[in-house]
């Protein structure tokens, strides 16, 4: 399929990007002198590309045939047979992101306005947050891997500013870093991709690689499939490279909101399901895309089951869902479209359900234990109700939205067939248990039951700029499954993208209702310890498998002995071996040689004898090298 | 040939600085400290004045260069000493171009950024003043220099003014670290003189040159070398680059030299004056012996991927910053060199361009760090903590440099960092491949000193440090502004570069690696390009 080149209003489409980058450049540059109005020109710069971006979705409505509109704006990086442009690919996938993070994106940024309003930095805030956005678009939009990749590195970049944005708290400060580190092991990961397909086919853009990915056979595909897989694992926190999200949580709730639920932690689904052409040629790279989701979609819920902290526990929670959405794409056509649907639910309720939690810290003195809260549900109505909704589309229970969303996926892994359908589909059912049992819990614990609260909690209702948002994310927890998914609108839409699912799911099948009746079993067993006793306001010792999942599953733990420790001694070496084996040990026995002599006497024998050194290693590395070229 | 000597201008007006800074009568000692300050401050803004004159001059320059054009413009020749057929000879092409404008860039920025460095040593304001004019006057002479004799002495000569900004006006064991950066750049350029006039030798046996043996550049690229000869040969220059440059394991006297050098100084010697080790290793090295150079080119390789990684590593476990910024440059430099004996088109463009936002991310950053030291008198990161509460102008800049280091897009040095893997992984997998772990290392060196100095409670010792003064920011705003400019639209110096570049592969016969599958150009061009 060929892209058409923009044309009409879609020829601005730029406008997508300066309007954040315009916001985000003058709150950064501007000072002081943008802080009175800051935050407005922060609202009003991601409205204005939500706007536009509607305008273009009816665009790209209008167009009957093809979809696939490019707007070439710059060559960024020409050499000799090396052409990366920035250009903007507008299709029905990119436009679903564009419209939902610009969408959902604005909610949480007016939000913010309520939530950072005591915030002596909020302009920077704001001016983050516009980095974000743009950065995200980018992602979205970039018609080839080069530029996705400036995008892909933005947010990372944006996520690191506003994690760290309390920098002045040691443990925000850590887990900042954290995150970025994490993430750059995974953008390693992404750049020799786009090294291979510059190799292989050279060009990087995303319909040459679909063209040269025919022809270059499964291996090569197998190995792109890989290398993007461990980007996307990175920045969607998935197995192996999951560690940072947990503690990403140090960030503003708005923050964890919009970057580590709604937006930048689902760019490795969008990252694999973009890719649909060269995990088409290879079947190996799509299990392997499969297993890490299922894999994480356990492990995410097992965490999230353990957690008294409100925003880990959802912090889990989404390391789960995107983990259903990897499983989703990697299960070829017949997932793609059903990945990304749950991945536009899961933006409404589980930003939904972040908000929620924030309203609750902004009126708990910032409390995020769940011990500490219960029997707010009758303090905080709207937080509450609008909260409950995205609880019912989360679980899945019909008709919100995650019900419709998630049942085409579990139903599509048990169709997978085999060993396989069983491990994958059973892992996808076993996970909608795990779901319900941690929502249910933390409903009970935030809403129901006695009150715990510290005695100068005095909670209340948050205003009205940051209700409104939530009560609309609500109507999306409720509606937007059902729109997606009945009559195949969003299919339908995507399939010249992702192409169309080889069968088509009825709305009530058979793996869904098995996994609907575990829903109902383990919200009614989380019941059974945290809503028919008291809970205990501080936590009991637990089992085995409750403190594994209360220290993440000894993420943190394998990381430190299998990376950090190896690390730190390997870097002590060096530097040992660096400042005395090299250099020092000379230096420091031509000084106890010449000890009588004068200070610069002895540095300067010391100096010859450490570049006599220094060159015979050097020598030595000739010849060897020699010998080996000689072979 | 010889029409307006731009070039010569280019270098003269630097050491017409210099001469004026030290005609600058000096005052009697015991004259009143409201006049020695207005006397040094005229000292500073002379110097300040020329550097910027030269700056001037070369964006005049450089506009007249035609992209189009023959591959060493504003070329200038006259004999020297006929009886060894030495030649004052000079031109540039795109890559010496780009180099030259990064040198007249740094340079009114580190003056206006040493402003104080040289008050309270024991040697003269002027001095130093002086001794960094001439430097740039040796610096532009040895890029736009192509008599091969010609360049040996620039290349030599311009260690004499930066021994005595280190050994002079430098901090700590200064002296130690001078001399130890003078025997090591001795060393290496005595190997390199012996090869130079080997090659004058062998110049003169060769019919190319009618049997006179030459020094002159465009000459000697047409002499052709036994393969042995040119091995040998080979050596001798790179030895000298590689100690320059510097690459592992001849790397161990940066850390000392840019420990003990002022910022300023630092920023010259990392910046600029070890440029002309990897330019060497492109002027010289490759397109005088390109047998040698594939020759070597596993070995090369092999120390390029050692020092990215090697020089990354020993920077994460750095204590002080300036030797931490010191250990980067290691590693940076190994990137350089990669692409440079990759041999193919991004490889040579993205190291070509590599030196010069290496030059900017480098210098913001040492600067910046050199400003934050002065506050606090102390160069242990250890001792710093929550600037970014004190001075968020200082420690926002300072990350902004910190991302250059670790090549984020949108930032001139990732656009230079990625060809550079790109060109090399199209033809050496497993070396790209190791390479690019270098970005993780380099998230963790610079995020990792960025907590530590920057974020956290505010020390005490840092809790009444003032932010960046207005002058302070002049010096290092235009620096930033140019990696991110470059970072996100490099065409204009790309466009100068590419064409030296194609020039250097079909000069010594090399293409690019074909892709495996290519893509016809229709396909990959639907989805983007224009005419």
């Amino acid at each position: 399929m060929t892209t058409l080149a923009a044309t009409g209003v879609l020829r601005v489409s730029w406008l997508l990007l300066a309007f954040p980058v315009f916001g985000a450049a003058v709150l950064l540059l501007g000072g002081r002198r943008t802080n009175r109005w800051g935050h407005l020109l922060g609202v009003a710069m991601p409205l204005a590309a939500f706007v536009y971006g509607v305008i273009a979705y009816f665009t790209l409505l209008g167009h009957s045939g093809n979809r696939e509109i490019d707007l070439h704006m710059y060559s960024w990086i020409p050499v000799a047979g090396f052409q990366a442009n920035i250009g903007l690919l507008i299709d029905p996938l990119s436009v679903c992101f564009v419209l939902l993070i610009t969408g959902v994106g604005s909610l949480i940024i007016i939000y913010s306005v309520g939530y950072m309003a005591h915030d002596i930095d909020r302009r920077r805030f704001f001016g983050y947050m516009n980095l974000f956005v743009a950065a995200m678009l980018l992602l979205v939009l970039a018609d080839n891997y080069l530029a996705l990749y400036a995008g892909w590195e933005g947010v990372g970049l944006a996520s690191y500013l506003l994690i760290g944005f309390w920098q002045f708290k040691p443990s925000a400060a850590v887990a900042a870093k954290k995150a970025f580190i994490a993430n750059r092991v995974g953008d390693a990961g992404l750049s020799l991709a786009v090294m291979l397909m510059f190799a292989e086919y050279g060009t990087f853009t995303f319909s040459g690689v679909d063209a040269g990915v025919k022809h270059s056979g499964s291996g090569v595909a197998l190995a792109l499939g890989l290398l993007l897989l461990l980007g996307a694992c990175g920045k969607s926190a998935q197995v192996p490279l999951q560690s940072w999200l947990l503690d990403a949580m140090e960030g503003p709730t708005p923050v964890s909101a919009l970057i580590h639920a709604a937006t930048m932690v689902t760019a490795g689904v969008y990252l694999m399901v973009r890719s649909n052409p060269i995990l088409a040629y290879s079947a190996d790279a799509r299990i392997a895309v499969a297993i890490v989701g299922a894999v994480t979609l356990l492990f995410g819920g097992i965490i999230a089951c353990a957690k008294d902290d409100i925003k880990k526990s959802l912090a889990g929670s989404t390391m789960s869902q995107i983990g259903y959405m990897m499983l989703g794409a990697g299960l070829g056509p017949a997932g793609y479209a059903f990945a990304i649907g749950q991945l536009l639910a899961h933006g409404f309720f589980k930003a939904g359900l972040f908000l929620g939690a924030g309203s609750v810290m902004h009126g708990m003195n910032d409390e995020v234990n769940m011990r500490r809260y219960g029997a707010l549900g009758r303090i905080m109505p709207i937080t509450s109700v609008t909260f409950g909704l995205a609880y019912l589309a989360i679980i899945g229970i019909p008709p919100f939205s995650g019900f419709f969303t998630k049942d085409p996926i579990i139903d599509a892994a048990w169709g997978s067939g085999g060993t396989q359908g069983w491990l994958l589909g059973g892992a996808a059912i076993i996970g909608a248990g795990i779901t319900a049992f941690y929502m249910t819990r933390m409903m009970l614990m935030t809403w129901f039951g006695a009150k715990r609260w510290d005695e100068h909690a005095h909670p209340h209702e948050s205003p009205g700029v940051m209700t409104w948002p939530m009560v609309v994310l609500a109507v999306g927890s409720v509606g937007a499954g059902a729109f997606l998914i009945i009559d195949d609108r969003l299919v339908d839409f995507l399939a010249p993208v992702v192409g169309s699912p080889p069968v088509s799911h009825g709305l009530f099948t058979w793996p869904g209702g098995i996994a609907l009746i575990l829903v109902v079993l383990a919200a009614a067993g989380a019941w059974a310890i945290y809503g028919r006793v008291p809970v205990p306001a501080t936590a009991p010792r637990g089992s085995f498998v409750t403190n594994a999942a209360r220290k993440d599953l000894y993420g943190d733990a394998l990381n430190e002995s299998a990376l950090m420790r190896p690390g730190q001694w390997l870097t002590r070496l060096s530097v040992y071996f660096d400042s005395r084996g090299v250099d020092g040990l000379v230096n420091t026995l031509a000084a106890t040689v010449g000890g009588s002599s004068g200070r610069l006497r002895r540095i300067q024998s010391g100096f010859v004898r450490s570049y006599a050194l220094s060159m015979l290693i050097g020598a030595v590395l000739l010849v060897a090298g020699l010998l080996v070229v000689r072979l | 040939m010889n029409g307006f000597p731009w070039l010569t201008v280019a270098g003269a007006i630097p050491l017409a600085g210099a001469l004026a800074v030290l005609l600058v009568p000096s005052l009697p000692r015991d004259s009143a400290p409201g006049d020695v300050e207005a006397r040094t401050r005229l000292v500073k803004v002379l110097a300040l004045a020329f550097s910027l004159i030269a700056l001037v001059f070369v964006i005049v320059m450089a506009t007249r260069f035609s992209t189009t054009g023959p591959d060493f413009q504003f070329t200038e020749q006259y004999s020297w000493i006929p009886q060894f057929g030495v030649h004052y000879a000079l031109g540039v092409d795109g890559i010496a171009l780009v180099l030259i404008g990064m040198t007249v860039v740094l340079m009114p920025v580190v003056i206006l950024a040493s402003w104080h460095d040289a008050d309270n040593a024991k040697r003269s304001v002027k001095t130093y003043f002086a001794l960094m004019l001439v430097l740039e006057t040796m610096m532009i002479g040895v890029f736009a220099a192509t008599d091969v004799f010609l360049f040996y002495v620039f290349f030599e000569a311009m260690l004499i003014p930066m021994y005595f900004m280190i050994g002079s006006f430098g901090v700590g064991p200064r002296q130690y670290a001078a001399v130890k950066f003078l025997l090591y750049s001795l060393l290496g350029g005595l190997l390199m003189l012996v090869a130079v006039i080997a090659l004058y030798v062998y110049a003169g046996q060769s019919a190319a040159t009618g049997h006179h043996g030459t020094f002159l550049f465009s000459t000697l690229v047409h002499v052709s070398l036994s393969p042995t000869v040119q091995k040998w040969l080979f050596l001798g220059f790179f030895i000298a680059f590689a100690i320059k440059a510097p690459l592992w394991p001849f790397h161990t006297w940066l850390p000392d030299a840019s420990f003990s050098a002022q910022p300023g100084a630092a920023v010259l010697m990392l910046g600029v004056m070890d440029k002309v080790g990897t330019f060497g290793m492109i002027r010289y090295c490759l397109e005088l012996f390109p047998a040698a150079f594939r020759y070597f080119t596993p070995l090369v390789l092999t120390l390029a991927v050692i020092s990215i990684l090697y020089g990354a590593i020993v920077a994460i476990g750095q204590t002080s910053v300036k030797r931490l910024i010191g250990y980067t440059s290691v590693s940076h430099f190994g990137f350089i060199v990669l692409g440079i004996f990759a041999l193919t088109s991004q490889g040579q463009s993205g190291a070509t361009l590599y030196m010069v936002n290496h030059g900017f991310a480098t210098g913001a950053i040492f600067l910046l760090a050199g400003f934050m030291i002065a506050r606090r008198g102390s160069d242990r990161i250890a001792d710093y903590g929550g600037v970014q509460k004190v001075a968020p102008l200082l420690a926002g800049l300072f990350l902004v440099s910190g991302l250059a280091l670790l090549s984020l897009p949108g930032l001139s040095t990732f656009v230079s960092e990625f060809l550079v893997l790109a060109g090399t992984f199209s033809r050496y997998k497993v070396a790209a491949t190791f390479a690019t772990a270098g970005i993780i290392l380099a998230a963790i060196y610079v995020l990792w000193m960025y907590q530590r100095a920057m974020n956290g409670p505010v020390s005490e010792s840092v809790s009444a440090m003032p932010d960046l003064k207005a002058r302070e920011l002049a010096a290092v705003v235009p620096l930033i502004a140019l990696i991110i400019a470059m970072g996100v639209y490099p065409k204009p110096v790309l466009d100068v570069i590419n064409p030296a570049v194609q020039s250097t592969m079909s000069q010594v016969h090399s293409t690019d690696p074909v892709p495996a599958h290519p893509v016809s150009a229709s396909v990959s061009v639907s989805a983007g390009a224009q005419p």
